[in-house]
């Protein structure tokens, strides 16, 4: 790993100053995507800014909204009885995110920022059309992730928390990749006050809605309404793992288990 | 170059860190407990996880500036004198290694977990050492091991 200045921030707008002052500065939170990358030397900050120490973790429920921390960590979404009663398909994605010991250090935050396209949180926070609540404003799920590995997220904005409203029934359902457990394909269903969401993650470069089994789904919200919604293998994700046309089938057999499984 | 303290194994140590090293490093090389184990370079295999405030996590994938001021257990920290710890003791009496470098965080992985959960299924064993790595077992010993670990434990 190339060396770096190493800070620690006492606030998000601290860390977003901090970033903002260095040369090529990065934000650290759990390190679970950003030091394994800085190991094979395919990244190289001037300054790691430190969030553990800027407030920013915790889970609170107000009314129909369940407000997470940025710098909260997988096991403890996993674990929370908030969440596991207001919004349980949450709970149960953060506790299929790779192992313990990932889930015991990585963010939400650091999830949603770096937007691997097999990242599982995308999924939730498209799904359910959360807010992305940075230092310097809001932002709606619909419009945050921009394409791979890439958001609306300008360079030093720290996420210090992302807004989840509870909705009338949801599920995700993943095909887990077997030795590392991001998605292959993972699909969050979802039936909320704006209607009913789908949104897919690993079959493509980016997270995205799969607008005809919306549609599907709002007029009969059932496992049977989607057998004749399907995806385009087009431009779908394809390596040694899964082809493009495999994706896109596991799609739909993913939709299908999410939906069979809300209640 | 940044300081650092931490206790590790109920001692406290200091020392003098690069911002890039890692904590593995800093456990293996500078505090010589070389229990721990590095098997990759891609956060996969387990076989460096350590207990930092009572919690599993992969050390190899943590910064020792990180660790500042954290109260750290590395496998040497859990026997007693000579007396090996109950995980550590089933791991010997279900045959649960053979070569024994994913030993260390296979043991400290299993003891997170039976403090969590002092009954654990096959299957919850399972699910919990999704992190951790072995070549050598086929993982079947190594399950009975944590079984018989936790409720000795418990
Ligand atoms: C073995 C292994 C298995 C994994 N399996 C899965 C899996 O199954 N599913 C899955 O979804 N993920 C998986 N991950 C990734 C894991 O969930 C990471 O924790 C996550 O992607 C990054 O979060 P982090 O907190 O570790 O962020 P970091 O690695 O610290 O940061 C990641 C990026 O986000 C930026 N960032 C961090 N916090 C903020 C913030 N608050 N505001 C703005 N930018 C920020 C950083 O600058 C960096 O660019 C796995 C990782 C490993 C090592
Ligand atoms: S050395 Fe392989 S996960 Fe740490
Ligand atoms: S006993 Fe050899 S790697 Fe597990």
């Amino acid at each position: 790993m190339y060396n770096f200045n190493y800070q620690t921030a006492s606030s998000a707008d601290d860390a977003a100053a901090k970033v903002s002052a260095s040369d090529e500065g990065k934000l650290l939170a759990g390190g679970m995507t950003l030091l394994p990358t800085m190991k094979q030397r395919l990244a190289m900050p001037s300054d790691l800014v430190d969030l553990s120490k800027a407030g920013l973790s915790g889970i609170s429920v107000a009314g129909n909204v369940v407000s997470i921390g940025a710098m909260t960590t997988h096991d403890t979404v996993a674990n929370s009885k908030e969440v596991a009663s207001a919004i349980p398909a949450l709970a149960k994605l953060a506790s299929g995110i790779g192992d313990p010991a990932v889930r015991n250090r990585g963010t939400i935050g650091g999830s949603i920022a770096n937007n691997d396209p097999a990242a599982d949180y995308p999924a939730a926070v498209l799904g359910l059309g959360a807010t992305i609540v940075t230092n310097k404003r809001s932002i709606a799920g619909d419009d945050f992730f921009t394409g791979m590995f890439d958001t609306a997220l300008e360079d030093g904005e720290v996420i210090t928390r992302v807004d989840f409203q509870v909705p009338e029934t949801a599920s995700y359902i993943k095909f887990p990749n077997p030795a590392s457990r991001y998605a292959i394909v993972g699909v969050f269903v979802a039936k909320t006050a704006g209607g009913v969401r789908v949104a897919v993650t690993g079959a493509s470069p980016c997270v995205f809605r799969a607008s005809e089994m919306e549609a599907a789904l709002t007029a009969n919200f059932s496992a049977g309404a989607l057998e004749n919604s399907s995806v385009s293998a087009n431009g779908l994700n394809a390596d040694i793992h899964a082809s493009a046309e495999y994706r896109a089938h596991l799609v739909g057999v993913m939709a299908k288990r999410a939906v069979a499984a809300c209640s | 170059m940044p300081s650092v303290s931490m206790t590790i194994n109920g001692k406290k140590v200091l020392g003098e860190v690069e911002a890039r090293t890692l904590l593995v490093d800093f456990i293996r090389e500078d505090q010589r407990l070389t229990g721990t184990h590095v098997g990759c370079d891609t956060s996969q295999c387990g076989a460096c996880v350590i207990h930092i405030n009572g919690e599993a996590v992969k050390s190899c994938t943590m910064l020792a500036v990180q660790a500042n001021g954290a109260e750290i257990t590395t496998i040497e920290g859990l026997a007693n004198g000579d007396e090996l710890h109950p995980m550590q003791e089933a791991f010997r009496d279900n045959h649960g290694l053979q070569c024994g470098f994913c030993t260390p965080g296979m043991i400290m992985s299993a003891v997170a977990l039976a403090k969590r959960n002092s009954a654990p299924s096959e299957k919850e064993v399972r699910h919990y050492l999704e992190g951790n790595l072995c070549r050598c077992t086929g993982y079947h010993n190594i399950v009975k091991s944590v079984i018989a670990g936790a409720r000795a434990m418990s």
